[in-house]
């Protein structure tokens, strides 16, 4: 598990200020817990709405967690730290 | 300024409508749903609320040229296509050819967390993206609910939800927004607050063992609509409603007459029989030969090369046929070339609604010039009086519609006539022909009798109706002075005036003789008396003769006597 590195996406929907919120709060944790484990990807749906479908998006902003499997996702601006965590499986619960 | 209001005065009559396609919607709606608008399907869970938004976008696409997008909440894409297979509608296809989207957004619990401030603009932008790849003017939310599930901020989606609305509004498709119903309320999450235009409630109840799924318009604004309970069916070619009656009452009528194939019964109806395109009731306890009035009228319409559809809701087609072929009259030949079709079915094989839509679906596919069921007393064993009376009322416009003229056949159960009757259609028909028993003297006998025919002359006369291996047959009763005699009565009262006749006749010629006989005595008096004139006359001529001659005589001897005296003297 240690050697398997986080996937991350990041949907957003402009520069809004859930989005931005999101991303800092989301920088900030992976740099915490996660230091050369991740990948954030940020995808803004509306330059590639496509995209939305598959990863059945229908919030904003929302975070998949691709890898390590399973899919988890966690919707909203990311503000609570402990949930984010738990959310992702980075701290059991 | 003057052009805006022009534009206003333009669109202020009639609320653009997007018709949906569906049998008999567009009937009660008036033309549609209101045309980019959201309207609201709400319904309990199996009442079609899914098949009918479907077919809602399927036949945009196919018939209307109007691609739509189907957003599913519930059911995947791959399972919607195979749910409407069975319909027969290629979704797989229609998808391919981009008439139609369909977009499943799966939202699971327990694979999501929910952490801070969101909104729903994923959604609104993957609505968006498939509106906009494919022109689509037509959107369904199916169930929109399950966000509801699947999320726990409430007022957020409340707020998200009313901005979805306005949103759908804005971008001017016609959307179809479907929901569970609540207790007490229309829809679970009272979606009605949101969606004010246009709310369609769907039911599906089961009473006496028979379901019967119906449709209501609780409001739709701006427009005129069926305000009533419509039943309607889901089967192999979809959607079905039939409204309960067409909203006004103007239906083509027709002075064209048609024979009811017994020609002494077009003779009581004004000699022409009975008016194309009405309907007529047959009515009369067990046993008075409704069936046999029946075949006739049907095998008329095929001897004309005519067709005729014979519903029977008691026997089977060969049993009638062969019954029927006791009376003279051949049904096989024109089953054998098409012309009469049957129909058989148990009435309890379904519900009213059921046989109506069938009926529905045979008369529109054969297109017969004259229907026939027998008998509609038996569907009462699916449905109350009044179910049945409404549900041939539809028939009865229905057909009325189509210009076919129908024949029912009601078995009346008590032998006292009462003037109401028969599953109250007689306020409905054109025409009621009564066949009744009038039992006498040890046996019975039928009698017919038309209790009204509108819009002609017709007999008011008792007719006793003679079924014969020959066929059926119309006779005048005999009125005689211990009254109405029929059957052998009638037959014996003949007899006894032939058996008169004779005797009278007889009386007749023995009195010309006796006249004929006094007239050459008189001759040959008057001859006898004239040859003693005669006689007599010859005799006085005789001496009046004589007397002359003497005279001749004495005169000759005097002038000699005298001449002699000179020559002397």
């Amino acid at each position: 598990m240690a050697d398997e590195k986080y996937e991350l996406r990041l949907y957003v929907a402009g520069k809004t200020t859930k989005s931005v919120t999101a991303l800092q709060n989301l920088k900030k944790y992976c740099e915490e817990h996660l230091k050369d484990q991740y990948v954030i990807e940020v995808i803004d749906l509306l330059v590639q709405p496509q995209l939305a479908e598959g990863d059945q998006i229908f919030a904003i902003p929302t975070l998949v967690r691709k890898v390590p499997e399973p899919i988890r996702k966690i919707i909203g601006d990311l503000s609570n730290e402990e949930k984010v965590l738990v959310g992702l499986n980075i701290r059991p619960a | 300024m003057s052009k805006a209001k022009k534009q206003e005065l333009h669109n202020f009559p009639t609320l653009p409508k997007t018709p949906t396609g569906i049998m008999g919607l567009d009937e009660i709606t008036g033309g549609g749903l209101p045309k980019g608008r959201p309207t609201l399907v709400c319904g309990d869970a199996g009442c079609g609320k899914t098949l009918m938004s479907l077919e809602f976008i399927i036949r945009g696409a196919m018939e209307f040229d109007e691609p739509g997008v189907f957003m599913a909440f519930e059911e995947k894409a791959e399972e919607l296509a195979m749910n409407v297979a069975s319909l027969g509608f290629d979704l797989n296809k229609l998808q391919e050819e981009k008439k139609i989207k369909l977009d499943h957004v799966h939202i699971d619990r327990s694979e999501i967390e929910e952490t801070g401030e969101y909104d729903l603009d994923g959604l609104f932008i993957r609505l968006n993206y498939a509106i906009d790849s494919i022109g689509a003017k037509r959107v369904v939310l199916d169930t929109l609910e399950n966000l509801f599930s699947g999320l726990t901020n409430q007022t957020l989606l409340r707020a998200e939800l009313r901005r979805l609305f306005h949103w759908l509004k804005e971008k001017g498709v016609t959307a179809i927004i479907t929901g569970e119903r609540g207790e007490g309320k229309l829809t679970r999450q009272g979606l009605e607050e949101y969606v004010s235009d246009c709310v369609i409630l769907l039911d599906h109840r089961v009473i006496n063992q028979i379901s019967t799924r119906r449709l209501r318009i609780v409001k739709y604004r701006g427009s005129l609509h069926g305000t009533n309970e419509y039943p309607f069916l889901i089967d192999e070619d979809g959607i079905s409603v039939l409204p309960v009656t067409s909203l006004r009452l103007e239906k083509p009528v027709s002075s064209e007459r048609v024979t009811s194939g017994i020609p002494s019964l077009d003779k009581m109806l004004d000699g022409r029989g009975f008016f194309k395109g009405s309907s007529i009731l047959v009515s009369g306890t067990a046993g008075t030969g409704k069936t046999s009035i029946a075949a006739y009228f049907a095998s008329e319409t095929c001897k004309q090369g005519k067709k005729c559809i014979y519903f029977a809701f008691e026997e089977s087609p060969q049993q009638i046929i062969r019954n029927m072929h006791s009376i003279g009259v051949d049904l096989q030949q024109y089953v054998d070339n098409g012309l009469l079709k049957f129909f058989a079915s148990r009435p309890t094989l379904y519900g009213l609604e059921m046989h109506l839509v069938a009926m529905y679906k045979m008369i529109k596919r054969f297109e017969p010039e004259s229907v026939i069921l027998d008998p509609i007393t038996n569907l009462i064993t699916v449905g109350s009086v009044s179910e049945v009376k409404s549900m041939l009322i539809r028939l009865i416009d229905f057909l009325q519609e189509e210009q076919v003229t129908v024949m029912f056949t009601a078995l009346t159960l008590n032998t006292i006539i009462s003037d109401q009757t028969d599953e109250g259609v007689s306020s409905l028909v054109d025409a009621w022909l009564l066949v009744r028993d009038i039992e006498y003297n040890g046996e019975r006998n039928r009698g017919m009798y038309i209790m009204k025919s509108r819009g002609m002359k017709h007999s008011n006369q008792v007719r006793e109706f003679v079924i014969t291996d020959k066929g059926l047959d119309l006779v005048d009763v005999y009125l005689g002075p211990d009254g109405v005699l029929t059957g052998s009565a009638r037959e014996a009262q003949i007899l006894q005036e032939q058996t008169g006749e004779v005797l009278r006749d007889y009386a007749l010629t023995r009195k010309d003789r006796e006249i004929l006989r006094k007239r050459k005595v008189l001759e040959a008096k008057i001859s006898s008396l004239q040859t003693e004139f005669e006689s007599v006359e010859e005799e006085l001529n005789k001496i009046s003769q004589e007397e002359q001659l003497i005279k001749n005589v004495t005169d000759k001897t005097r002038t000699e006597i005298t001449q002699r005296r000179g020559e002397k003297g």
